[in-house]
């Protein structure tokens, strides 16, 4: 696929002077960002330090307070090349009763490039299926969404944004409360899409098995950014060699211990 | 069959088949979002479009689809900002659309023919062939959003945040979905009423939910489903001199009820044969590091 409609030299991402607030209480204040192209970053905090808000934001599913967000060089209001995007929430929508198979869930990845009424093409079906396979599904094709694992369900999700073949990957905490053996699976298909000279925004409470992939890592705490560099090592807890397991419910501790290692000076 | 040498039998079986048909296929996607009751809502609304339609010698269905659609419209703008009052502006939509229904239609009827109880409960063995005609055009519309449209109907009712980022036109899809509704509701009105129609809207959906395994499968087994109790129901209330509209919504919920009771069994016996181990997943957590 070429993009004529914005020269390579635009950062695939650039949040400027970012601030939300939810109801009132500020979660982003002043936030600027960008991301090259080709580029794996990782937003890492604790658990409401703003992470997931800034890229909730940076996607137009948080309303900026101020501020401004492009992608790949047009402003966010302005942008409907959507397909260039994969998104990847945090989980699957709970939702109803309604079952839907696997292949039907990751088939919605390819809706940015079918037009309306049209029936999928041969190369739909194709992506689906590369999908699938780079994500170790395959054989749950036909099963219900709902009798996979967590861990596959997440799986099912990136599935998704890889069947709409993307430029730019946006991953949610894709691995919070992940089972090994699917983060393994996740890091095999990211590793895939980097190699591919695909560029990615992850964000974590964790690396795990990403850490070797992420080529800079952005601190947020208190919804600014406090580290914007290389992966620090994690501090606590986290700095125990064989720690690999997820904390979808840190103590107020374990929140801290991200910051903890960082002196104030370190303040964007 | 004796009884379809009947042309007005005929018609009524058209009618509730088609009926049948587009209730489940529109009713999925409300099913889908937790609106299941939304199809009983315009119902409501649909009687002051009745009424209108009477007082002013139009006809009833047509002003009933344009009164019914303004609803829907207005109930997905409520919808959409997601203010916690929205319940109660729904409620006061509702109640208002019926009382200012049976306000009208009473005072249209007192001049002519046919009653409040055919509008809110069906009537479909007075289906003429005007009637059906446009019961047909309304059908096929309907059909043609639910089946050409269900990618996008499903990724929208699925996931809004995702549709959202996928670029999708999320309002445009809504109101669609919204608006057919409303025809679909008052295309329904013959066969089974503005009070019954929700049930053959959700009821089939309920039901073949829990034996498919896709949405696409949930989907065509509740249109069969919906087809199959509509005809039935039409047939058995010919013979039993029963109310045709709530027959066939009796039947339908005995088919939810022996369903949900036989699926019930059967995941019980399963789960017994599954103790042993060899039927379960491979673990999944495997810390070879």
């Amino acid at each position: 696929m070429s993009h004529p409609s914005a020269p390579s030299s635009e950062p695939a991402l650039r949040v400027t002077d970012a601030v939300v607030g939810y109801a009132g209480r500020p979660v982003l204040h002043r936030v600027s960002l960008q991301v090259a192209t080709g580029e794996v970053v990782a937003i890492l905090g604790a658990n409401g330090s703003g992470k997931s808000t800034l890229v909730r934001a940076a996607l137009g599913l948080v309303p900026l307070r101020s501020g401004e967000v492009s992608l790949f060089g047009v402003a966010l209001r302005r942008f409907r090349d959507w397909r260039r995007i994969g998104y990847v929430p945090q989980r699957l929508s709970a939702g109803s009763a309604v079952p839907a198979t696997v292949r039907e869930v990751v088939a919605q990845g390819r809706l940015t490039r079918r037009r309306f009424g049209r029936r999928p093409s041969t190369a739909d079906g194709r992506a689906v299926v590369a999908a699938l396979a780079a994500i170790g599904l395959a054989d749950r094709a036909g099963d219900p969404v709902s009798t996979l694992s967590g861990g596959q369900q997440q799986r099912v999700l990136i599935a998704r944004a890889l069947a709409g073949e993307p430029e730019l990957l946006v991953l949610d905490e894709p691995t919070a409360g992940v089972d090994a053996g699917s983060q393994e699976a996740f890091a095999d298909a990211l590793r895939q899409f980097v190699a591919d000279r695909g560029t990615v925004v992850l964000v974590a409470h964790e690396l795990g098995p990403l850490a070797p992939l992420v080529d800079r890592a952005v601190v947020l705490h208190h919804g600014q950014i406090v580290h914007n560099g290389p992966v620090p090592e994690p501090a606590g807890h986290h700095a125990h060699p064989d720690h690999d397991h997820v904390h979808p419910h840190a103590t107020l501790e374990q929140q801290h211990s991200w910051v903890g290692s960082w002196p104030d000076s370190w303040g964007a | 069959m004796s009884f379809l040498q009947y042309d007005f039998m005929v018609r009524a079986l058209i009618g509730a088949v088609l009926t049948g048909l587009m209730a489940p296929a529109i009713g999925i996607y409300l099913v889908q979002r937790g609106l299941s009751l939304i199809g009983d809502g315009l119902g409501h609304v649909a009687l002051t479009g009745v009424g209108l339609g009477l007082l002013t010698h139009t006809s009833p269905v047509l002003s009933a689809v344009l009164v019914a659609a303004l609803g829907a419209v207005a109930i997905e703008l409520v919808r959409e900002r997601g203010r916690a009052s929205g319940d109660v502006v729904l409620a006061v939509l509702f109640y208002g659309g019926i009382s200012g229904g049976v306000v009208l239609v009473s005072s249209a009827s007192a001049q002519r023919g046919p009653s409040l109880s055919s509008y809110l409960f069906g009537s479909p063995l007075t289906t003429d062939a005007n009637d059906l005609m446009l019961v047909g055009l309304l059908a096929a519309g309907v059909l043609a959003v639910a089946l050409l449209l269900r990618p996008w109907l499903f990724a929208v009712s699925h996931d809004e945040e995702y549709a959202r980022v996928a670029g999708l036109p999320i309002r445009a899809l809504n109101l669609t979905l919204a608006v057919t509704t409303a025809v679909t509701v008052t295309a329904a009105m013959r066969a089974v009423g503005l009070l019954l129609v929700s049930a053959l809207m959700v009821v089939p959906v309920a039901t073949a939910q829990q034996v498919a395994r896709g949405f696409t499968a949930t989907m065509y087994l509740a249109m069969a489903i919906g087809v199959t109790a509509a005809a039935t129901g039409l047939t058995v209330s010919w013979q039993l001199n029963t109310a045709p509209g709530a027959t066939m919504v009796l039947l339908t919920i005995a088919g939810f009820v022996a369903v949900t009771v036989g699926a019930g069994w059967v995941r019980r016996i399963r789960s017994r044969q599954a103790e042993h181990p060899a039927q379960a997943e491979p673990h999944e957590v495997v810390l070879d590091r």
